[in-house]
């Protein structure tokens, strides 16, 4: 993302929405909440409006959402862009055959799952999600469908924290973020 | 049966919105048939339909708060929020929302759980849809209308 790329107009108003909730989960960490966002029908849709403008047309028929928050946002692009929406989900919630990624945490492990026969092989798919941090969960949700077969074509999310720098474990995979936190 | 209670008889996208759902049986155990709403969701134009029928009810009943049960009702609310012009307010378990909530605790078939709503989210006096993916015995439902009950929603 170039530092003179023109801001559309309709950015700054979905930033001022995010809640930033200090320390929370624990001391020291600054939790971004997009709640009071969806608080503001118009800068919800503006920001679902954003993410649909840039996939429309481009031959997308997957969009995988992260629990919980991803399921927020996947379902209106999905349903915006004509995509099937796939959740991806927390270990012994989804009722059928599934296939899992494991991923660290800060401390221990954790898992995401997929149903099996959801994505077909060559489809192409979005990751979506409220935010990325060390990027650990987006990468999971990116080696599960690739192992099914699909192409990644972009992970989008709506808010970036660069300092933890998550982009990097996308392994070159482009992320699309409408703001950032420093 | 329900859809002609609802004025929705002959409507003709229930029936493919009714055979997108697939049963999985003994899920999350033994003796329980599960409805799996994700293979809808896998149904572009069944999983549209399936927002329009909501959209089309609601529209112009002057509803400014859709509330939506996690998880599955977050798959559901969103979109119906944003076609009516109403905000989506989240339900969740325990301990996920950051900011200040409240809380209705329910029961299970072994013990009680919670729901919690964020304090501020809803204000007296609005109109409130709840959404989830399925009512079975009604208990979390029951707890979602008593949270919107306590900010006289």
């Amino acid at each position: 993302m170039s530092a003179y790329r023109v801001q559309d107009p309709r950015i700054h108003g979905i930033k001022t929405k995010i809640r930033v909730v200090p320390n929370f989960p624990k001391p020291g960490i600054m939790f971004q909440d997009i709640t009071t966002l969806l608080l503001d029908p118009k800068a919800f849709k503006d920001t679902i409006d954003l993410f649909v403008e840039r996939y429309k047309g481009k031959n997308i028929s997957v969009v995988a959402g992260i629990e919980a928050r991803g399921f927020i946002f996947g379902p209106p692009i999905a349903l915006a862009i004509g995509a099937k929406f796939v959740p991806l989900r927390k270990p012994k919630k989804l009722p059928g055959e599934v296939i899992f990624e494991e991923y660290t945490l800060e401390y221990g492990k954790d898992r995401l799952e997929m149903h099996v026969g959801a994505v077909e092989p060559g489809e192409r798919a979005l990751v979506v999600d409220d935010l990325i941090a060390t990027g650990g969960t987006l990468c999971a949700a990116m080696n599960l469908l690739e192992r099914v077969g699909a192409e990644v074509v972009e992970c989008a999310c709506v808010i970036e924290l660069p300092d933890l720098q998550g982009r990097k474990r996308l392994s070159g995979k482009p992320l699309y973020v409408l703001v950032e936190y420093h | 049966m329900f859809a002609a209670e609802n004025g929705l008889r002959g409507d003709p996208r229930l029936e493919a919105i009714s055979e997108a759902i697939r049963v999985v049986p003994h899920f999350p155990k033994q003796g329980i048939m599960f409805q799996d709403i994700t293979t809808l969701l896998l149904d572009p134009k069944a999983f549209k339909d399936t927002v329009d029928i909501f959209v089309d009810r609601y529209r112009d009943m002057d509803i400014s708060v859709v509330a939506g049960v996690e998880a599955r009702g977050f798959m559901f609310g969103p979109s119906i929020a944003l076609a009516i012009g109403a905000k989506f307010v989240p339900l969740s378990k325990p301990r996920k929302l950051p900011g200040k909530v409240i809380s209705e605790a329910y029961e299970l078939e072994y013990g009680t759980d919670c729901l919690e709503m964020h304090i501020g989210a809803v204000q007296p006096g609005e109109r409130a849809l709840v959404i989830d993916d399925l009512i079975a015995t009604g208990g979390t439902f029951s707890a979602a209308i008593r949270l919107l009950g306590t900010v006289q929603a």
